[in-house]
């Protein structure tokens, strides 16, 4: 579904991915973590080019992204992206943040796209809340009117940017149970997150990055019971048990 | 001549300062300077919107003229803004043009420069995550800026255009150096007609002036309470 072959990306000097090698599968949700700035996020925005890429191959959903006649957003309508700070549109409802993308680029007719927005809504808990604005919703509520905005577009891959780092701890669980439900479903995803609980349940495999090279790619159980690179140990110590 | 102010002058003439000749004659005083600002307010707008969207676009030629339109533009007076089309525009186009518009097209012009700026500085305060946030929807750019950035960037820019728009509301007074009989036009007329209440003819004046400005902003204010409602906490 996914592929990177030797994927290379510089800002500037620094060498953010530095020879990217990895395959998702359909179906497949695979959990991306590593120290800040170890390339994790620029990792996963090169999937829906929110950057590009310096060198390498990347293949997605059997279209590679440098061939001349890739229609961009066509491409991106397909893969859905979760920020960490939300990116929820201030000026609009909940509901019309859902449907803005389906009415304009599916050309959706608005009655129907009303009615799997409130669908959505009710998926993620939040079917009372869809003529809120962004500024009256919590943290969680308005990271999984976020994911259902991200849904809306029916995508087949779906791709999550730290989505509870901004959140107060209360809130996490709400948005990991959305995301946990998404991942029973079989939807392809790509998650960069600290929660390693989630890892370990919902994941199939775990990739741990540093400074833009992956160096273990395992199955949870495996990733979690005997990690083989040292960085990984050491990153697997400060993350489970902060304070030794 | 006796101390003391007589405002008999004002009220003798109030119509004409009000509407000019009309019906007799054109239409002239506060209605005209109303019809000045309101036309060019509107294009203005207009015009302010669209060279502010070209100044952000990404192609490097298009931007770097814009600009240079836009700060030739700022640097000259508007007077002489006002004198150029007075004199150019006939020229240009063969034929007379009446004076009101090419006023009109002269405080357009001058106001859009100013405007350009406003919007570009609307639209770059604009979070990135949000361009970001539509892109990764599927939208194209144009509709990135049209549903989710403008909205937010006019929000934030009511302010500065409001400050924009009052002054185009004065800067109509310079209409009267090309003979557009607006009100600041129909003052001088009076007060060369009866020669010796300038204080009070002039006072009136710049109070019209006034309330029409502080009417227009209070509207605006209404109007960003209602843009902000429903939106905060709560």
């Amino acid at each position: 579904m996914i592929e990177f072959h030797d994927v290379h990306k510089w800002f500037g000097k620094l060498h953010v991915l530095a020879g990217v090698n990895l395959r998702v599968e359909p179906g497949q949700v695979v959990v991306v973590c590593g120290p800040s700035g170890s390339g994790k996020s620029t990792l996963i925005r090169t999937v829906n080019q929110l950057e590009r890429i310096d060198q390498g191959r990347l293949v997605v959903d059997g279209q590679d992204l440098a061939s001349p006649g890739l229609d961009l957003n066509r491409l991106r309508a397909e893969v859905g992206f979760v920020f960490q700070q939300f990116n929820l549109y201030p000026h609009l409802t909940a509901l019309e943040n859902i449907t803005l993308a389906p009415i304009k680029v599916r050309r959706a007719p608005k009655v129907q796209a009303r009615q799997e927005a409130l669908d959505l809504l009710e998926r993620v808990g939040l079917a009372d809340k869809a003529g809120r604005y962004p500024a009256q919703l919590s943290g969680g509520q308005q990271q999984r009117v976020a994911i259902a905005r991200a849904l809306a577009m029916r995508p087949k891959i779906m791709l999550f940017d730290e989505p509870t780092s901004a959140l107060d701890p209360e809130m996490i669980g709400e948005v990991l149970a959305v995301m946990g439900d998404l991942a029973s479903s079989g939807m392809t995803m790509m998650v960069v997150t600290h929660e390693m609980g989630f890892a370990r349940h919902l994941s199939h495999r775990v990739v741990f990055i540093d400074q833009g090279q992956i160096l273990e790619d395992a199955p949870p159980e495996e990733f979690f019971a005997n990690p083989r690179h040292p960085r990984t140990q050491q990153f697997l110590r400060q993350v489970l048990s902060p304070l030794h | 001549m006796e101390p003391g102010l007589d405002f008999a002058v004002v009220w003798d003439n109030l119509t004409y300062f009000l509407i000019g000749r009309f019906p007799h004659g054109p239409l002239g005083g506060l209605a005209l300077t109303l019809y000045l600002a309101s036309v060019s307010c509107l294009l203005s707008f207009v015009g302010g919107l669209a060279l502010g969207l070209l100044s952000v676009c990404k192609n490097a030629a298009i931007c770097w003229a814009t600009l240079v339109l836009v700060n030739l533009l700022r640097g000259v007076p508007l007077l002489m803004v006002v004198f150029w089309t007075y004199f150019l525009l006939p020229a240009l186009l063969g034929q007379t043009v009446a004076e009101a518009h090419t006023v009109i097209i002269a405080l357009t012009l001058f106001t859009s420069a100013y405007m350009c700026g406003i919007v570009r500085a609307g639209i770059e305060g604009v979070p990135r995550g949000q361009r970001e946030a539509a892109l990764s929807t599927g939208l194209g750019r144009w509709q990135v800026m049209a549903f989710v950035v403008l909205p937010q960037g006019l929000r934030n820019m009511v302010p500065s255009l409001v400050n924009q728009f009052v002054s185009l509301i004065k800067d109509t007074s310079l209409a009267f150096i090309v003979g557009v009989s607006e009100l600041t036009h129909v003052a001088t007329q009076v007060n060369n007609r009866t020669m010796v209440f300038p204080t009070e003819i002039f006072l009136f004046v710049a109070l019209v002036y006034f309330v029409v400005c502080w009417l227009f902003t209070s509207l605006s204010r209404r109007l960003e309470r209602r843009l902000d409602r429903g939106k905060s906490l709560g």
